[in-house]
């Protein structure tokens, strides 16, 4: 145990579940909608289904996103370029219910790229949270986009089994009025089971 | 770029599969968690945006109706900490709990208790600039659940934190004190002995209000991280 954790003097509050009965206090209207009609940068919508062990629709989970603006800028005050952010409009917070058939969906915009450890960059990504019923502490994974040349250097990806590193990429799905949708499924079965990280 | 990390504290955390709460069998990973660093991305997160983020604040929950709701008024107050104890002023606690009778406004809680039309049992506010929040509600009441033969959940009010970023998120639950559920609780029991009563409010005098009603005190601990990134190196 390093002197770190020594100093603390107060332990953590842990992890409960969300539980089954969080739609009245949690979710609220637009939550899921990161964009208004004047936000720069490419609209995309990200969607999928989270599905547990046995293959089936996980109705009560709870999906949030965080990500950065399309010029890669985080609405944060630790993000040292945060001074130059030009679109105050985006904050990059999302939060949704799944549906019936367990289906979250997002509509934001494709965000840009950010620093990583020491001198790498990190591809695209939304950094996604997930909870429910029986999760007795968030699950977090991120997606990815299929088409970005810089997912071949990514720090985080380079973490990953390459046979694993397909579950964080998400698939490009047939445009919806012109706006690309992105789907990533979030799945505890099989071979295709999601990465989640430690973080 | 480097970025100050926060504290990575596992030992007091639920595992994500916990047999005895038997739906952590079809829904917790299979495969071990990859450990990554702490990026850009994990130490900044939502902080808070006010009404743009959420709807508007709810601080006294017995107010949300035409009529008190049912039920033992009870004050619950606190501060949200990180782990060297400084205070995280202005995130966002959002709480949600059952009415005095143990039954959720919601349309998949089966449990045949008498809904209270006064109650919807959420609200939502801020800290201040020491952290610190106080709600206005009703103690919540037990009730059953289908996890196993005669399971009861103990009286419990969800809370959900944001912190400072999206490596400091934090939903629990708190209980109350000499709660005999507490420890038959698969749920709680998911969390080691003396981490779980960190869970565990404490009745306060001084927060309880003469003629009106009791107080409880349940102070919440966030990830924290240094102040200064040598600090880390050492
Ligand atoms: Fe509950």
């Amino acid at each position: 145990m390093s002197h770190i954790q020594k100093a603390l003097t107060h332990g953590l509050t842990p992890w409960q579940t969300v539980g089954p009965f969080f739609h009245y206090a949690l979710p609220w209207e637009g939550g899921n909608t990161l964009v208004g009609s004047d936000v720069s940068g490419e609209k995309i919508v990200l969607i999928g289904q989270v599905v547990d062990s046995d293959g089936a629709p996980i109705p009560d989970a709870m999906v949030e996103i965080w990500q950065a603006d399309a010029g890669g800028y985080y609405h944060h005050p630790d993000d040292p370029r945060h001074a130059e952010i030009k679109d105050r409009d985006f904050i990059g917070f999302g939060r949704c219910p799944t549906d019936e058939e367990g289906f979250y969906r997002f509509e934001t915009v494709r965000p840009g790229p950010v620093s990583g450890p020491g001198n790498s960059v990190q591809a695209p990504h939304i950094a996604i949270g997930l909870f429910g019923r029986g999760l007795l502490r968030r699950l977090v994974t991120r997606a990815y986009f299929p088409d970005s040349p810089l997912n071949e250097a990514d720090p985080v990806l380079g973490l990953i089994t390459p046979e694993r590193v397909a579950t964080v990429i998400a698939s490009a799905e047939p445009p919806v009025d012109g706006i690309p949708v992105f789907r990533l499924d979030l799945r505890f079965q099989g071979d295709c089971e999601t990465v989640f990280f430690d973080v | 770029m480097d970025v100050l990390p926060y504290t990575r504290q596992i030992l007091s955390e639920p595992p994500s599969l916990y047999p005895a709460y038997t739906s952590t069998v079809s829904r917790s990973p299979r495969q071990p968690l990859v450990t990554i660093p702490q990026t850009l991305t994990e130490v900044t997160g939502p902080m808070a945006f006010g009404d743009r983020l959420f709807r508007p604040p709810v601080h006294d929950m017995t107010r949300q109706g035409k009529g008190e709701p049912l039920g033992e008024r009870i004050i619950v107050s606190g501060r949200i900490l990180d782990d060297r104890g400084r205070p995280v002023p202005s995130t966002v606690v959002e709480i949600w709990q059952c009415n005095a009778a143990g039954r959720y406004i919601h349309k998949k809680d089966q449990h045949d208790a008498p809904l209270d039309p006064n109650f919807t049992g959420q609200g939502r506010i801020t800290t201040d600039e020491e952290g610190r929040y106080r709600f206005i509600t009703i103690k919540p009441g037990a009730y059953p659940w289908r996890n196993h033969h005669n399971a009861w959940r103990p009286a419990h009010i969800h809370f959900s934190l944001l912190g400072r970023g999206f490596a400091t998120r934090l939903i629990t639950q708190m209980y109350f004190p000499g709660d005999p559920l507490i420890d038959i609780d698969p749920i709680a029991c998911a969390v080691p002995p003396e981490a779980r009563q960190r869970m565990v409010s404490r009745f306060d005098i001084d927060t309880t209000e003469s003629g009106w009603a009791l107080g409880y005190v349940y102070d919440i601990v966030l990830r924290g991280r240094n102040e200064t990134p040598m600090e880390n190196v050492k």
